[in-house]
């Protein structure tokens, strides 16, 4: 058997606490209200398209892009809008929200919602490319780039290869991993119709060692489509890191200041596949994804297809309620994800997993001076040197923090995970990255 | 042997000669005028180097007043006046005089009027803080307790208190350089014109919220319930996003607006105690505590 093959800089092995990865998907029950932010992805939010008291049916557009950079959003449920408001996030802060009564679950017209799947891609490519765009399809791993950008391939760009994300390399969350093992056929016509977008004859599929069974059934899936291969993976964090994947899968690096496409590769996450695959082949919107909800102290952790703006409430009420000795509830996973200020936000598109974190393991630890043991730096995937940066930032070396390429950071939190004086590392890096974006994009305008 | 030490001496002596000529020709040829002024006018100023100005330092400072044509819009915030009228007399320029500026925290959520509803223990930093969450408490606009005020203030005029959890500006070592301003990040902090006795009349909150929901985050916020607002005969209040704001440039010190504030967001600070409706309020006692006893006793003795 040939080597595993993963990425070479750094990264780290957190404990893998996959609990729900035996628990299949099930669908939530309707909320009887929906929260839905004009803002769940990247870039400008989009524009609010209907008005309190209009009806609404499942899948109907009520938000719609603002500017190239912006997604469609729509109903995830059939009734009234009740207001559209500012509604807190999981921040605490408030974020202009469309909330919608749910009466019935009548869909729009057109939306295919047969379980059978349709293989047959008649789709030319500029119409894969808007029906994209016009179903809202971000990317569904955590960080909802909207998806018709990346697909627009920049001028003089070459791309060869298409890699499909399916690492899930956070621990605790198992929502690719279902969809992999349930939805494979379906996410092998995505991968498809995301080739003929983009016109590359290579597909990969990465999936970590730890999944043995979605590998196994890509695998069988896969017998004699020679364009598509599926990869093993060694576990390592953050392998799901689009720029760690191309490493491990093609060994290519992507330039400092660099895209994937730099290299002649796009990556897309797996539940952004089947996304795609919905919705040109059922014209069906992204108006539900998968949500791993799980934790230590649950009986049972659980998956569940969700629509989007549901409260995190209701996904707590299914798994039995919160247990008493709950200290935190995070937003995605323990690595990357965010701890919710309540449970009353809604699940939007980005939400991968709601981890819940008993008391005793919730408490960041005592913070310690620096011992130059430089193990951040070994473990930095991107080659940067966290304590320096985080040193930068304290003082306010805007030039020195872009010099040393602060804007690579892809904030996995590996060094933070590492250090032994337990110094928030990622806080401060996170900060002086802020701060030294808004620095570079003063001085562009 | 003697030869060996002449020798040295001359060519030494020589190539010395040499030099002094090519870099008295040099420093002729390349010679930099600098306004001598510059330097007059550095001596008068503080050399604190703390920025206030808006200037790096103070010789930068003194660069800038130098090539000015008036010295209206430039202000030394250590010196004040004095040094500004120094600088004037240096330049012979008609001195600018400006008011007295000191700064002031426009929060009260204590812990014990702002319950704490959510716990941090992230980087000690309110910039992290504020980019992550709403803070220890519901409220959006409100101090975050973690001091980067009191770390920014370079003349020990702040400190974090303890038992509110808000940090308190010492008017006497406060020079209104600004820089806890700017190390807010949530602009809680305001420059206000300094009156006398250091008495101050301010609304303690920002928070933009409409009544309801910002009295669920904190006791003492305002509510824009615009009382205070049709009560000052002197229109220094504005009213703007359910937020009552006193202008401290219109504010006469006249005290009516205080007893009108039904959530206690309106402060009334260093003024001696009122001899009428003590018990009506029950703000005057918890005044009294914030007010600077010295002031307030004094003021009493003179009547």
């Amino acid at each position: 058997m040939e080597a595993l093959k993963t990425f070479k800089k750094g990264g780290v092995h957190p404990p893998e606490n996959k609990l729900s990865a035996g628990a299949p998907i099930r669908v939530l029950p309707l909320p009887d209200q929906v929260y839905i932010p004009i803002s769940q992805h990247l870039g400008a939010p989009a524009e609010a398209k209907v008005d309190k008291g209009d009806v609404v049916k499942t899948g109907q557009l009520i938000a719609s892009l603002h500017g190239f950079v912006s997604a469609n959003i729509h109903s995830s449920v059939s009734g009234k809008v009740q207001k559209i408001d500012l509604v807190p996030d999981s921040s605490g802060y408030k974020r202009t929200t469309i909330i919608i009564k749910a009466e019935g679950d009548e869909w729009m017209n057109g939306i295919d919602r047969s379980p059978e799947i349709n293989p047959v891609i008649t789709a030319s490519p500029e119409e894969i490319r808007k029906k994209i765009m016009e179903n809202g399809i971000v990317g569904l791993g955590g960080a909802t780039f909207p998806s018709h950008v990346k697909l627009s391939l920049p001028r003089g760009k070459k791309v060869d290869t298409l890699i499909i994300n399916g690492v899930e390399c956070e621990p605790y969350l198992t929502a690719d991993h279902r969809l992999m093992l349930e939805k494979g056929p379906e996410i092998v016509v995505g991968i498809k119709l995301l080739m003929k977008v983009l016109g590359v004859s290579r597909g990969m599929i990465g999936i970590e060692h730890n999944k043995p069974d979605a590998i196994e059934q890509f695998n069988q899936i896969l017998e004699g489509e020679p364009d598509i291969s599926v990869h093993a993976l060694k576990v390592k964090y953050p392998q799901g890191g689009e720029k760690q994947l191309i490493k491990a899968l093609i060994n290519r690096e992507v330039p400092a200041r660099g895209l994937p496409i730099d290299v002649g590769a796009i990556v897309h996450n797996v539940g952004t596949t089947f996304a795609v695959y919905e919705a040109i082949q059922k014209n069906k919107p992204l108006i539900e994804r998968v949500v791993t909800v799980t934790g230590y102290n649950l009986q049972n952790p659980s998956n569940y297809l969700v629509r989007i703006g549901t409260p995190v409430s209701k996904l707590v009420e299914a798994v039995g309620g919160l247990p008493e000795d709950t200290g935190k509830i995070i937003s995605g996973g323990p690595m990357m994800g965010k701890a919710l200020s309540n449970t009353d936000v809604p699940v939007v598109k980005g939400t991968t997993g709601i981890l819940i974190i008993p008391e005793n393991q919730s408490r960041r630890k005592n913070i310690h001076p620096c011992i130059r043991c430089a193990k951040c730096i070994s473990v930095c995937p991107q080659g940067l040197e966290p304590y320096l940066l985080m040193a930068m930032t304290q003082k306010e070396m805007l030039e020195n923090l872009e010099m040393n390429n602060i804007m690579d950071c892809i904030e996995c939190g590996s060094c933070s995970y590492i250090c032994p004086s337990n110094r928030p590392l990622l806080d401060y890096i996170r900060l002086g990255k802020t701060t030294v974006g808004k620095m570079i994009s003063t001085r562009k305008n | 042997m003697s030869a060996v030490i002449l020798y040295t001496i001359i060519s030494l002596s020589a190539v010395g000669a040499v030099a002094a000529v090519i870099l008295y020709i040099v420093a002729q040829r390349f010679r930099v005028f600098e306004d001598p002024r510059i330097d007059m006018v550095e001596d008068v100023l503080p050399a604190a180097n703390c920025g206030g100005c808006g200037y790096p330092g103070c010789r930068n400072f003194a660069e800038a007043l130098v090539g000015a044509d008036s010295l209206e819009g430039y202000f030394c915030p250590v010196g004040g006046n004095e040094t500004m009228e120094k600088v004037a007399s240096v330049l012979g320029k008609d001195p600018v005089t400006a008011d007295p500026l000191v700064a002031v925290v426009l929060c009260s959520g204590s812990f014990e009027h702002r319950p704490r509803t959510n716990f941090y223990d992230g980087a000690v930093s309110c910039s992290i803080a504020s980019a992550l969450y709403t803070g220890d408490t519901d409220c959006p606009y409100g101090c975050l307790s973690l001091g980067e005020c009191v770390e920014a203030c370079d003349y020990d005029a702040m400190y974090m208190d303890t038992d509110t959890g808000l940090p308190v500006v010492i008017d006497d070592n406060c020079i209104a350089c600004g820089a806890c301003v700017e190390a807010c990040p949530r602009d809680i902090i305001e420059l206000r014109k300094k009156a006398r006795k250091d008495r101050k009349i301010y609304v303690s909150c920002i928070n933009q919220e409409k009544g309801g929901v910002a009295r669920k985050y904190c006791e003492v916020a305002c509510i824009g319930c615009k009382k205070c607002f049709k009560v000052c005969p002197y229109d220094a209040i504005v009213m703007e996003s359910n937020l009552a704001y006193i202008d401290s440039e219109k504010c006469k010190l006249c005290r009516k607006c205080v007893p009108e504030c039904p959530t206690n967001a309106i402060l009334e600070i260093n003024f001696p105690p009122r001899k009428t409706n003590v018990e009506q309020s029950g703000k005057t006692d918890e005044n009294e505590e914030m007010a600077d006893g010295s002031a307030g006793a004094k003021d009493m003795l003179k009547k």
